[in-house]
């Protein structure tokens, strides 16, 4: 799997709208998720309170991260625990692949990690000769499709029941025990499958690899949240097993928890609680335990006054499912395993801005806020995002468009007579702004929405706000 | 530069312009106003939502509604982690010791628990590996898991739960059977752990 020379992200958005399957999977997902969310949240009468500590407990650990990274170090040696510290990809992909190699294992089970995923690790196991198999249903469903995750939290839900059928049947004996011949699409069947394909996998695989949710410095312990429970196989079963995390997923103490495990479930998944939750300090019930540190441009993010922010993310997918333009493009288009408002603001703040496709991933957002407004940290994305669009390089166009709605938007009489002056003239206005020139780039892939008779400003004049 | 020095130095660079801040806790961390009865009503009446089942028993009854559920689930041999209180051990039970392979773990159909702590707004179960809970695969690969809580077990929210239990063992949290809805967002109960979960509230 790779994103590099990917086109940008209009160009990709604009192949997703088209897809009618994947449309209609998006908006079936969002919405359903959206609404358990807020039937969820509403129940706790102190969540904008849990929500504020949240984001004070992930801004103190960053303003302090080297005393608490230091501690948690401490804290897993002394539990039997091994520590390494990775400054990039290459590092991390290297210290795993030295500590599977030890082991004279050639297999591994995953826990759904979107760090592992980010360093590509899978792909560098694969070169040392070594099969990493996917654990987690839907990136099961991802890895034999050969196939990219479209969704932090549900990463297969641009395939239909129909597709994975198809996927199951095709692929699953290649891996390992293949799907029953006589396979249905119905839900509960292709679960079925995916168990019994994977049980035999638990029961011989002795080296697991995993992500975290949080660590805690105070305790040097590791919490992985999850549904299925192959998270608990992997980290129960395996002799060995190596955890792959991220510097900022720290928590300086174990009290911390009380509000995460509020805060995480209900924005995540809708749910009270999810099913399953692990915790474990250092070497546990006789395992082998590695923790590897992974940098990889977070310290660089860190350094971002305002960009650092993004660095509270817990990866609970809110903004995703509260995104008209995720709802529409989908999460391939934005070229990286951190899709939605998340992944406009983390992907090109990690990678830097060098690529085209990153350079036009702050503009693939309408600034609307709802993402900011479902953050269980309070990430300002809107902010992180016009922040980054000013560092961005820019087309010459986009900073054109913007700086002509500036003058308009600036002064009330302006957008008045702006707005009428639209109001005359839009028998002549296509729905395309006409091209090609400067402003092709900005409107190709924008529809103009239809311009109404009459302003709302002089609607709400002439009928004094409707009562007339 | 070793990669951690480096990673060090780095932080350190970024930070230094940052202000510190506090943390203010003024979030529910007390009990609140449920008495005994209530908790116990709404922990079990969430743990219903997860779609587990759910018996609230007096002390004298525990057993023959353990017998019953074990009866209801055709399991003859149930496994039974050491350190159970005798009264919750059902006839026929087989116990961890020795300690069973992975592969018997498989075979065994269901396993009888206590747990360390229950939580009662979001239907929680937490067991810590100790007595009468077992090391974790005990519970993880068991088809079905029956787990007993005694009313004094149960904590109201996420922050009282948290306050009790050692971080230095391993924890697993249980709310509900396991489930996915990684397919078209159906909820499906079952994957690879026990796919049903029934829990005994002992008043
Ligand atoms: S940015 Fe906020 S809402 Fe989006 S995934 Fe991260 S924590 Fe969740």
């Amino acid at each position: 799997m790779t994103f590099l020379g990917m086109p940008a992200f209009p160009a990709n958005a604009a192949a997703a709208v088209r897809d009618s399957q994947l449309r209609f999977n998006l908006r079936k997902a969002t919405h359903t998720i959206r609404e358990k969310r807020a039937s969820v949240v509403a129940e706790l009468p102190d969540w904008a309170r849990l929500r504020e500590a949240g984001k004070q407990i992930k801004d103190h650990t960053l303003r302090n991260l080297e005393r608490y990274l230091l501690q948690m170090e401490e804290a897993v040696t002394a539990a039997g625990g091994h520590v390494h510290w990775a400054a990039d990809a290459r590092e991390a992909n290297r210290i795993v692949t030295g500590l599977v190699r030890e082991t004279g294992e050639s297999d591994v089970v995953k826990v759904k990690s979107m760090a592992t995923q980010e360093i590509g690790l899978n792909e560098a196991l694969a070169e040392a000769g070594i099969t990493a198999y996917e654990t987690d249903l839907a990136e099961l469903i991802v890895q034999l499709g050969d196939d990219w995750p479209s969704h932090i939290l549900v990463p297969a839900i641009h395939r239909s029941r129909a597709e994975i059928r198809e996927i199951f049947l095709e692929k699953m004996a290649d891996w390992g025990r293949p799907a029953p011949e006589e396979l249905t699409d119905d839900p509960r069947a292709l679960a079925e499958a995916a168990r019994r394909h994977l049980r035999e996998r638990f029961l011989s695989t002795k080296v697991a690899i995993s992500g975290a949710n949080f660590m805690i410095a105070e305790t040097g312990t590791l919490v992985v949240l999850e549904s299925e429970g192959n998270g608990r196989m992997c980290l129960t079963l395996p002799k060995t097993l190596i955890s792959v995390v991220g510097i900022e997923k720290l928590l300086p103490t174990w009290r911390d928890l009380e509000v995460f495990l509020q805060l995480l479930p209900r924005s995540s998944t809708g749910e009270r609680m999810n099913p399953y939750t692990s915790t474990w300090t250092g070497a546990t019930e006789g395992q082998e335990f590695h923790l590897v540190l992974l940098d990889n441009g977070r310290t660089r993010v860190l350094a971002d006054e305002v960009g650092r922010q993004a660095l509270r993310c817990i990866r609970c997918s809110a903004c995703l499912n509260v995104c008209p333009v995720y709802e529409r493009a989908g999460g391939h288009a934005y070229g990286s395993v951190y899709p939605g408002p998340i992944g406009a603001i983390l992907t090109p703040q990690l990678r830097g801005m060098s690529s085209p496709l990153d350079a036009s991933l702050p503009y693939a957002s309408t600034l609307c806020g709802a993402c900011y407004d479902v953050c269980p940290v309070a990430i300002d994305i809107p902010e992180v995002l016009v922040h980054l669009r000013g560092r961005a390089p820019h087309p010459r166009a986009e900073r054109l468009g913007m700086r002509a709605a500036g003058w308009v938007f600036d002064r009330p009489e302006r957008l008045a007579r702006a707005e009428r002056l639209a109001g005359r003239l839009r028998r002549f206005v296509p729905r395309r702004a006409p091209g090609p020139g400067p402003l092709s780039a900005w409107t190709e892939t924008r529809d103009l929405p239809e311009i109404p008779a009459e302003s709302f400003r002089d609607w709400w004049t002439r009928t004094d706000g409707g009562t007339r | 530069m070793s990669d951690r020095e480096l990673i060090l130095a780095r932080i350190r660079a970024a930070v230094t312009s940052a202000p510190p801040n506090e943390i203010v806790r003024d979030y529910r961390t007390s009990a609140g106003p449920l008495d005994r009865a209530e908790l116990i009503e709404l922990f079990a009446e969430r743990v219903a939502d997860y779609r587990a089942v759910v018996h609230v028993t007096g002390e004298d009854e525990v057993a023959a509604t353990i017998a019953a559920a074990l009866a209801a689930q055709g399991l003859t041999r149930p496994l039974v982690p050491g350190g159970l209180p005798v009264e919750w051990v059902p006839e026929g039970a087989v116990a961890d010791d020795p300690p069973l392979s992975d592969a018997e773990l498989d075979a065994v159909g269901g396993v009888v628990t206590g747990c360390a702590v229950a939580i009662a707004e979001t239907g929680t179960i937490v067991l810590d590996a100790g007595p009468g809970q077992g090391r974790r695969a005990l519970t993880l690969l068991p088809d079905y898991h029956l787990c007993v809580v005694r009313a004094g077990q149960i904590v109201a929210g996420v922050p009282q739960g948290v306050a009790v239990l050692d971080p230095s063992r391993p924890l697993t949290w249980i709310s509900g059977p396991s489930a996915t809805s990684d397919i078209e967002l159906n909820r499906v109960e079952g994957v690879h752990g026990p796919r049903t979960l029934e829990v005994v509230v002992v008043r």
